[in-house]
């Protein structure tokens, strides 16, 4: 009996020794994470569509939707994040569109665990480029080979299934931004 | 001294006792991703080597893997955090493999089988021989990688545009033919 309290009363104390120590060092360093995290955004924004002199955030239906204006303060896009699964786990892509609802501006890939060599390659200029321009009146197309239209891209060698993801979640996305903001 | 150098290359955690191969089969997809997983290592071994020799003695037998397991997953969730808060970007590259330094065998092992035997300052000396060892393990393989699949070491060009890399060396059996070189030659060094 002596035994048994001592063993629980041990293994108690560390794990609360521990989970103080832990939630001390997070409480530091949250601010931090959470900076981190805005700052992705912002920066994935302005990187996109330098043309963006005023970010506003908006929620329609709960989605999250930012406002992007000129400096004429008129609107010129929207931005906003899809999430969805991938190959090892969530991918979080911010995009950005323009005005007519017709036309991608460009996506960023803003949290991702995709295999480092493979799949990680969606966060590369290489394959974020292919997204410019790209016509989304039509569902986007996730091709082995060269696109031949302008809603079509090529997927990455060994990483089919997270460039397939990543159109995938941005089609779903892109369709409910686009009628909450026709609706609008 | 003999406790530091040992990990380096005699009882090197990588190539010689063939142990933590997952992070090393994994992120060694480059030669910075080699790097951090390695310092991150070391970081985790060397504090959680000094708190359970601390603790050694009023650990009950049947639970010491379980309090060990519990104090390496508060370092190694120290480091997660560090990383994300600090150096977001290499946090982003080696994402789940942070957190499974915690079932790293290195560490487990290094406190069970030498750190509970040894005194506090021969069981700092291991720790930090194991973790710099597995750092440059990890370094070399990543380099190697790196160079032959991407053309680059730390993202410096090293061969020329017309060289066409091969895929296959940042691909998972790339790191099974680059890892079974190196044993071979640590192997017929040590011969």
């Amino acid at each position: 009996m002596k035994e048994v309290v001592k063993i629980t009363g041990i293994l108690t104390s560390t794990c609360i020794i521990c989970a103080f120590l832990l939630s001390f060092v997070s409480g530091i360093a949250i601010e931090k994470i959470e900076m981190n995290k805005q700052k992705r955004v912002e920066d994935a924004i302005t990187n996109l569509a330098p043309y963006a002199k005023k970010i506003e955030e908006v929620k329609l239906n709960n989605e999250i939707i930012y406002n992007l204006f000129n400096n004429k303060n008129k609107i010129v896009g929207y931005a906003f994040v899809a999430e969805g699964q991938g190959y090892q786990g969530k991918i979080k892509i911010l995009s950005v569109i323009d005005v007519s609802l017709k036309k991608l501006e460009g996506i960023e890939i803003v949290e991702s665990v995709e295999t480092p060599g493979l799949g990680a390659k969606i966060k590369g200029a290489l394959f974020k480029n292919k997204f410019k321009n790209l016509n989304i009146s039509k569902t986007i197309e996730c091709l082995k080979d060269d696109p031949t239209k302008d809603n079509q891209i090529k997927s990455i060698t060994g990483a089919t299934v997270s460039s397939r993801a990543v159109t995938n979640i941005l089609n779903k996305k892109i369709d409910i931004i686009v009628n909450l903001v026709n609706k609008k | 001294m003999r406790e530091f150098i040992k990990g380096l290359w005699r009882e090197h955690p990588v190539f010689r006792q063939l142990l933590g191969m997952c992070p090393t089969l994994a992120v060694t997809t480059s030669a910075l991703n080699g790097i951090s997983m390695g310092l991150s290592v070391v970081f985790v071994l060397f504090f959680s080597s000094l708190v359970v020799s601390l603790i050694k003695n009023l650990v009950p037998t049947q639970v010491r893997i379980a309090v060990y397991t519990v104090i390496i997953a508060t370092f190694v969730t120290i480091v997660d955090i560090f990383l994300q808060a600090v150096f977001p970007d290499i946090s982003m590259a080696l994402g789940p493999f942070i957190p499974l330094i915690i079932v790293n065998c290195i560490i487990l092992g290094r406190c069970e089988a030498f750190v509970s035997k040894h005194s506090l300052s021969a069981s700092l000396k291991d720790a930090l021989g194991m973790g710099i060892g597995f750092t440059w393990g990890l370094f070399l393989l990543g380099s190697i990688r790196e160079l032959f699949g991407e053309g680059t070491i730390l993202g410096f060009k090293i061969l020329s545009s017309n060289y066409n890399p091969l895929i296959v060396m940042i691909l998972p059996a790339g790191a099974f033919i680059v890892l079974g070189f190196l044993v071979a030659i640590m192997n017929s060094l040590e011969k």
